[in-house]
């Protein structure tokens, strides 16, 4: 297993593929006239459900590495989060495009009117530092704690973004797909509180520990 | 900008319209391309609509000429493929392509409509005996769904209001209420809460005695598919889709306004009359402008949503002096 994984770094071009894959199926299906009645429909939330899937894997590769120690995986997961950012990107800019007919004007008055319009841009707004810090140079010049400061702000993203699904199934009363997304999400993120919260237990035993070791030994000494 | 030579009509010669075997293949070829690039799996999943079985043939139906005012819309029809396979009929799933997949075994024979409540005769049909009930006549309508999209359906059936005599309303009848099928062993979206079922429907005594508003039983020459509510619905083209019960099987005429399903689940979103208005919103999305669905391609502007559908002309004196953004 050890030596599969390091040549993880060879499979980087590998996931490259396949995160392009779901793209490029929704771009032959849209020129092959395959896309169903509603093709503009289609297209825009086949894009924003692998904006959805993408988020999930990018949330997931701390998780996984932690538990499993196969920390190479760390490799993939600054690639994943930009990919889950270019289908975000193209998710709006296919709403723009096929919904709004690029119409500034009709697009500003339509945000407002669809509460999970407003909902989705706020995430994808919030991508955007995260996006543009993603490089090494940005991390440098940021520091390893703000940088990482910053980049939590990827689980309000998570959070907004299946806001975003579940109110725009909510007219429909249909809410399967989302309680799926919203279950994988709270897996992942409750991955993370959990942890955190055994850490700090820990390190509150440690201290406790220490200290009554501490006043043992002055004890001893008086 | 296209330059055409002036043929005297719209239309392309015969020698340029690609033969349907011809484009046919096209598509197949690029859906194998879209499947093999995709990777068996993914792609079999990402295309599984398009590769949905077809639907089977139905029976013929035949339909004369109407001579109704805005019967024969010019528009060029929706593909058939698209009228039956992207639908809505939530008692068979949410999703469009939900009805054309779980529907196929809907029962429709025996099939029977009562109709009752404030006539002077109240009577039960036979299908077969309600079909008889007036000249099956062919009629090109305009389709508005509330979500946004529309569709051009060559309908078969006769104006309701044949039948609304045959049981004679009494004095105090004004509204005519619509009740559809509630079968929990037939349709599998019934276990959802999304509406209260049975799903119903009702119209002003006034706007169901309309000529225009028409029992259906057929589209595109043959009887009704079961995902576009056979074997008995209604078509009222200058109001939102959701108004034009599928899967009939009672009508009663009322003293009272009753309340509809749509109207029941979010009253604030619809309204008893929905008609079709570009000026009046939805509260959560605009119904100035319409996607025609296989028409607007996939870049194309959306084209502007008309009052009452494009059938002010027939059905405007029927809400003369009302406040339609009181009354939506």
């Amino acid at each position: 297993m050890p030596r599969l994984l390091r040549r993880l770094a060879a499979a980087k071009p590998l996931v490259f593929a396949l995160a392009l894959l779901p793209l490029a199926g929704l771009v032959l299906r849209a020129f092959g006239d395959a896309l169903g009645a509603n093709p503009a429909e289609a297209l825009i939330r086949g894009l924003g459900d692998w904006t959805l899937r993408l988020l999930c894997l990018t949330l997931a590769v701390t998780p996984l590495r932690q538990w499993t120690h196969w920390h190479e995986l760390a490799r993939l997961r600054r690639m994943l989060g930009l990919f889950t950012f270019f289908y975000a990107l193209l998710h709006f800019l296919a709403y723009a495009w096929l919904d709004m007919g690029l119409d500034l004007a009709d697009i500003v008055r339509d945000i407002p009117k669809r509460p999970f319009i407003l909902v989705g841009s706020t995430a994808l707004l919030l991508m955007l530092p995260l996006a543009a810090t993603s490089f090494a140079a940005a991390m440098r010049a940021l520091g390893a704690a703000r940088w990482q400061a910053l980049h939590r702000s990827v689980y309000a993203i998570a959070l907004l973004a299946l806001l975003h699904f579940f109110w725009m199934r909510a007219g429909k009363n249909d809410f399967a797909e989302v309680g799926a997304y919203a279950a994988v999400i709270a897996l992942l993120l409750g991955w993370r509180i959990v942890r955190r919260l055994r850490r700090r237990a820990q390190a509150r035993n440690n201290r406790a520990r220490a200290g009554a070791a501490a006043s043992a030994s002055t004890e001893q000494g008086a | 900008m296209y330059f055409h030579r002036d043929r005297g009509f719209a239309q392309p010669a015969a020698s340029e319209i690609t033969p349907q075997s011809v484009y046919q293949s096209r598509r197949e070829w690029l859906r194998h391309l879209a499947l093999a690039a995709a990777g068996s799996s993914l792609g079999a999943f990402a295309a599984r609509d398009a590769l949905a079985a077809p639907i089977p043939p139905r029976a013929a139906l035949e339909g004369v000429h109407s001579d109704i005012g805005g019967a024969q819309t010019m528009e060029k029809p929706t593909a058939h493929e698209d009228a039956t396979g992207y639908n809505n009929f939530y008692e068979f799933g949410t999703d469009k392509a939900d009805p054309s997949q779980r529907a196929q075994s809907l029962k429709t024979q025996p099939w029977t409509v009562s109709v009752d409540g404030e006539v002077k005769s109240p009577r039960r049909f036979d299908l077969d005996a309600l079909m008889k009930l007036g000249a099956i006549e062919e009629r090109v309508y305009r389709l508005r769904c509330v979500e946004g999209w529309s569709m051009v359906i060559p309908w078969l059936g006769w104006s309701l209001s044949h039948l609304i005599k045959a049981v004679e309303p009494s004095g105090s009848a004004r509204f005519v209420q619509f009740v559809t099928l509630a079968d929990a062993t037939q349709m599998p979206g019934l276990g959802s809460r999304v509406l209260d079922w049975p799903y119903v429907e009702a119209l002003r005594l006034d706007e169901a005695m309309h000529p225009l508003t028409m029992l259906v039983f057929g589209m595109y020459g043959q009887v009704l598919p079961p995902q576009n509510g056979a074997p008995v619905r209604l078509a009222v083209p200058w109001k939102y889709g959701f108004k034009s019960a599928k899967s009939i099987v009672g009508i009663r005429l009322l003293a009272q306004q009753p309340g509809t399903s749509w109207e029941k689940a979010a009253p604030r979103e619809y309204g008893f009359y929905s008609n079709v208005n570009p000026n009046v919103d939805h509260p959560r999305w605009s119904q100035a402008t319409e996607r025609r669905i296989g028409e607007d391609g996939l870049f194309a502007k959306k084209r502007r949503t008309l009052p009452f559908n494009g059938y002010a002309a027939q059905v405007g004196a029927l809400y003369a002096g009302m406040d339609l953004r009181k009354f939506f």
